[in-house]
C-alpha cells in the first residue's frame, strides 16, 4: 500500500507540485506553438513528459542550493522561480528576456535563484557543478549543487572526470541523470554498455539509486533524501530518475525512431493525468479545484506569450555588451 | 627592484596574491605536493595549505570546468595545466564555457580566473609538446591572453591576471622559467593588461615580438646596432587585448616592420598583425612587412632540425637586414 500523500507533503505544497507540473506543461506546449508560428527560432527542446522530475528535484532542495542543467531546461527554471514572461521573452530573443536575449532556450541563467545555467555542450555542466560545489565548502557555505543532465550525457569524459573528482575531493554534488531513454534518436542500449545509468557509479564509490521519474512523490522523496545526505556527510549521491519526453528530441525532431506502442505505454503514464487523479482520489483536491490552477497556469502562460510579442529587441549595439567585465 | 628569475617572479606573484586574498586558489596536475612539473608553485603548499592548493587528477577539461564553477561562485581560480599542448583536452571548457559564460547569459555573471600554461618549443620535446598555441587563444573573444618575455612582467601582468575579473589565459615560455630580470619588489606593482612595452627603442626597423621571441629579437637588436641598423623592440606582452596603438606608433616612426611569431605562420598572430599594419600604415611603410615564424611543420624532436623550426635570432636578423635592403 503507497503512503497515503498527506503522509508525506502537506496539501498546499501538494496543490503547489500539480501546478509546478501543469504549467511546465503549458508552457512548453506553447513554445511549440510559438515556435510554428517563426516567433521563437533556433534549437528548442521541449520537457513535456518529464515534468515530475524538475517538480519534485526541486522541492527536494533548498533554494540555497545550486542548480545546474543541460539545454531542455524550460521548466527547471520557472519551477525554480524564474519568471514565465522573462523565460518566453528571451526564447523570442527579446531584450526583456532572462539573458536579454543572448542566450535563448539552451542558455537560461538566474543567479538570484541560484539556477546557475543552461549548457548546451553536452555535459558542459558536470566539472561547473563540481567547481561551485567546491567554491560552496570553500567559503563555508550550507549549500549543494544540483546537476541534472541527460542519459546522453554519460558517455562524455566530464562526467567520468568530474564523478571522480566530486568523490575524491569530497564534495557536496547531487547528480540527477533524467534518463529518457534517448540521447537524440540513439536510444540508451546502443550508446551505453552498462545501461542501467544508476550502476556506473560504483568505479567512483557513489551512493546511488533509480526513481520513477514519472512520479513527483517518488522523486521527491528520492531528492530530499539525497540531498540531505549530501548535506549531511558532504560527498557526492547519484539518483537516475526514469522518464520519458513525449516531443522529439528538438522541434525538428519527429521521433520517428520510437514506436508508437512504446510512445503510448508512456503516455498512459504522464505524470500529470496520474497524479491529479491522486488528488481526486485522497481528498487533496476536487476536479474543480484542479481546473481553477489549470486556468491559473494559462493565464500567466498567455501573459508571457503576450509580454515576449510586445517586448522591444535587443538594440544593435548590445552585440558588444557584456563579454567583458 | 630584486633579481630573480622568471620562474620566481611567477611564483612570487602567486604567493603575494594568495596573502592579498583570501578568495584566491591554485589547482592542477603536481602543483601541490609535487610542487609543479616546472615548479613555479614551490612552496605553496607549505605556506597556504591543503585547501588552497590542491593537486587535481589528470582531467583537463575538468581543470577548467571546476575553475569556471569555483569563478562562477565567488572564488579566483588560479588553474595550472602542465602544459598549454594539454589545453587542447581543455579546449571545450575553455572556448565554450568560460569564454561564453558570462554574454551568453546575460553579463549575469563573470568568472574571475587565470589559467596558466607553460608552452613553447626548443627544448627537444617532440610533437606532441612543443606547440606555440598562442593563437587558437587570440582568436576567441570572451578571455584575455598574456604571454610574458621577462620576469618583471611576468610577475606584474599574473598578479593583474588574477585580480581581473575576467577570463585570463595566461603563458608562460619553458625556455624563460630560468632567464633573470629585474623585479619590483613593491607588492602593488602591477604591469596592465592591454599594454604593450617598447623594450629596446630604435630608428630604422620596428620588431614586433612576444614572449621568447622579443629575448630572441633584443639578441638580434643588439647585433645590428653594431651594424648601425637601429631596431625598436615592441615587445606585445598582451595578445589579447592587442595594444595595436603601442605597435602602429612604432611602426610610424620607423616606417618598417618584421613580425616575429613562435607559433606556425599560416594564420598565426603575425598574419593579424601585419594585415592591421597594412590596414593602417600601408602608405607610410618604407618596405614590405616581413614575418619571421615558427615553420609549418609538426616538430621534430632532432635539436639539429629542431632549430630550423623555430625563430632564431640570425633568422630574425636576417630579416630586418631584408626589410632594410629592399631584398627579400
Amino acid at each position: 500500500m503507497e503512503a497515503r500523500l498527506r503522509n508525506i507533503v502537506p496539501d498546499q505544497e501538494l496543490l503547489t507540485f500539480y501546478e509546478q507540473m501543469f504549467i511546465s506543461r503549458e508552457f512548453e506546449e506553447r513554445c511549440a506553438e510559438q515556435y510554428t508560428k517563426g516567433q521563437i527560432t533556433g534549437f528548442l527542446h521541449l520537457y513535456s513528459g518529464q515534468e515530475a522530475v524538475a517538480v519534485g528535484a526541486t522541492a527536494g532542495l533548498h533554494g540555497d542550493d545550486y542548480i545546474l542543467s543541460a539545454y531542455r531546461e524550460h521548466a527547471q527554471a520557472i519551477v525554480r522561480g524564474a519568471e514565465p514572461r522573462r523565460v518566453m521573452a528571451e526564447l523570442f530573443g527579446k531584450a526583456t528576456g532572462i539573458c536579454k536575449g543572448k542566450g535563448g532556450s539552451m542558455h537560461l541563467f538566474i543567479p538570484g535563484l541560484n539556477f546557475m545555467g543552461g549548457y548546451a555542450i553536452v555535459g558542459g555542466q558536470f566539472p561547473i557543478s563540481v567547481g561551485l560545489a567546491f567554491a560552496a565548502r570553500y567559503r563555508g557555505e550550507d549549500r549543494i549543487a544540483a546537476c541534472f543532465f541527460g542519459d546522453g550525457a554519460v558517455n562524455q569524459g566530464t562526467f567520468h572526470e568530474s564523478l571522480n573528482w566530486a568523490q575524491l575531493w569530497q564534495l557536496p554534488v547531487l547528480f540527477v541523470c533524467e534518463n529518457n531513454f534517448y540521447g537524440i534518436g540513439t536510444e540508451v542500449h546502443r550508446s551505453s554498455a552498462l545501461a542501467s545509468i544508476h550502476k556506473r557509479t560504483c568505479g567512483y564509490d557513489i551512493p546511488s539509486e533509480k526513481v520513477d521519474g514519472m512520479d513527483v512523490i517518488a522523486v521527491y522523496r528520492a531528492v530530499k533524501y539525497a540531498a540531505e545526505k549530501v548535506r549531511e556527510t558532504g560527498h557526492p549521491y547519484f539518483i537516475e530518475a526514469t522518464t520519458y519526453r513525449f516531443r522529439g528530441h528538438s522541434m525538428a525532431d519527429p521521433a520517428t525512431y520510437r514506436s508508437a506502442a512504446e510512445h503510448e505505454m508512456w503516455k498512459a503514464r504522464d505524470p500529470l493525468p496520474s497524479y491529479a487523479k491522486r488528488l481526486i482520489e485522497e481528498g487533496i483536491a476536487t476536479r474543480e479545484a484542479l481546473e481553477v490552477i489549470e486556468a491559473r497556469c494559462r493565464a500567466t502562460v498567455d501573459d508571457a506569450v503576450k509580454f515576449a510579442e510586445e517586448s522591444p529587441w535587443p538594440e544593435d549595439s548590445a552585440v558588444w555588451e557584456d563579454i567583458y567585465v | 627592484m630584486s633579481e630573480m628569475t622568471y620562474r620566481d617572479a611567477l611564483n612570487l606573484a602567486m604567493k603575494e596574491e594568495m596573502r592579498r586574498d583570501a578568495s584566491v586558489f591554485v589547482l592542477g596536475e603536481d602543483v601541490a605536493l609535487y610542487e609543479g612539473s616546472f615548479k613555479v608553485t614551490r612552496g605553496l603548499l607549505a605556506e597556504f595549505g591543503e585547501e588552497r592548493v590542491k593537486d587535481t587528477p589528470i582531467s583537463e577539461n575538468a581543470i577548467i570546468g571546476v575553475s569556471v564553477g569555483a569563478a562562477m561562485g565567488g572564488l579566483r581560480p588560479v588553474a595550472e595545466l602542465m602544459t598549454v599542448n594539454f589545453a587542447l583536452l581543455a579546449m571545450d571548457q575553455i572556448i565554450n564555457h568560460m569564454a561564453k559564460i558570462r554574454s551568453m547569459f546575460g553579463g549575469q555573471t563573470f568568472l574571475p580566473m587565470t589559467i596558466r600554461m607553460p608552452g613553447g618549443g626548443g627544448s627537444q620535446l617532440g610533437a606532441q609538446h612543443s606547440q606555440s598555441l598562442e593563437t587558437y587563444f587570440m582568436h576567441c573573444p570572451g578571455m584575455y591572453v598574456l604571454y610574458p618575455a621577462t620576469p618583471g612582467d611576468a610577475k606584474g601582468l599574473l598578479k593583474s591576471a588574477i585580480r581581473n575579473n575576467n577570463p585570463v589565459i595566461f603563458l608562460e615560455h619553458e625556455l624563460l622559467y630560468n632567464s633573470k630580470g629585474e623585479v619590483p619588489e613593491d607588492p602593488e606593482h602591477l604591469v596592465p593588461i592591454g599594454m604593450a612595452d617598447v623594450k629596446r627603442p630604435g630608428e630604422h626597423v620596428t620588431i614586433v615580438a612576444y614572449a621568447r621571441m622579443t629575448v630572441l629579437a633584443l639578441q638580434a637588436a643588439e647585433e645590428l646596432a653594431g651594424e648601425g641598423i637601429s631596431c625598436e623592440v615592441v615587445d606585445l606582452r598582451s595578445l589579447a587585448p592587442l595594444d595595436e596603438d603601442t605597435i602602429l606608433t612604432s611602426i610610424r616612426k620607423t616606417g618598417r616592420a618584421v613580425v616575429v611569431e613562435e607559433c606556425w605562420r599560416t594564420c598565426g598572430l603575425g598574419a593579424e598583425i601585419t594585415s592591421r599594419i597594412y590596414e593602417h600604415c600601408f602608405d607610410i611603410l618604407k618596405a614590405p612587412v616581413i614575418r619571421v615564424s615558427g615553420l609549418d611543420v609538426p616538430m621534430p624532436y632532432s635539436r639539429k632540425i629542431e632549430k630550423v623550426c623555430i625563430p632564431q635570432p640570425e633568422t630574425i636578423r636576417q630579416a630586418v637586414m631584408d626589410v632594410m635592403s629592399g631584398v627579400y
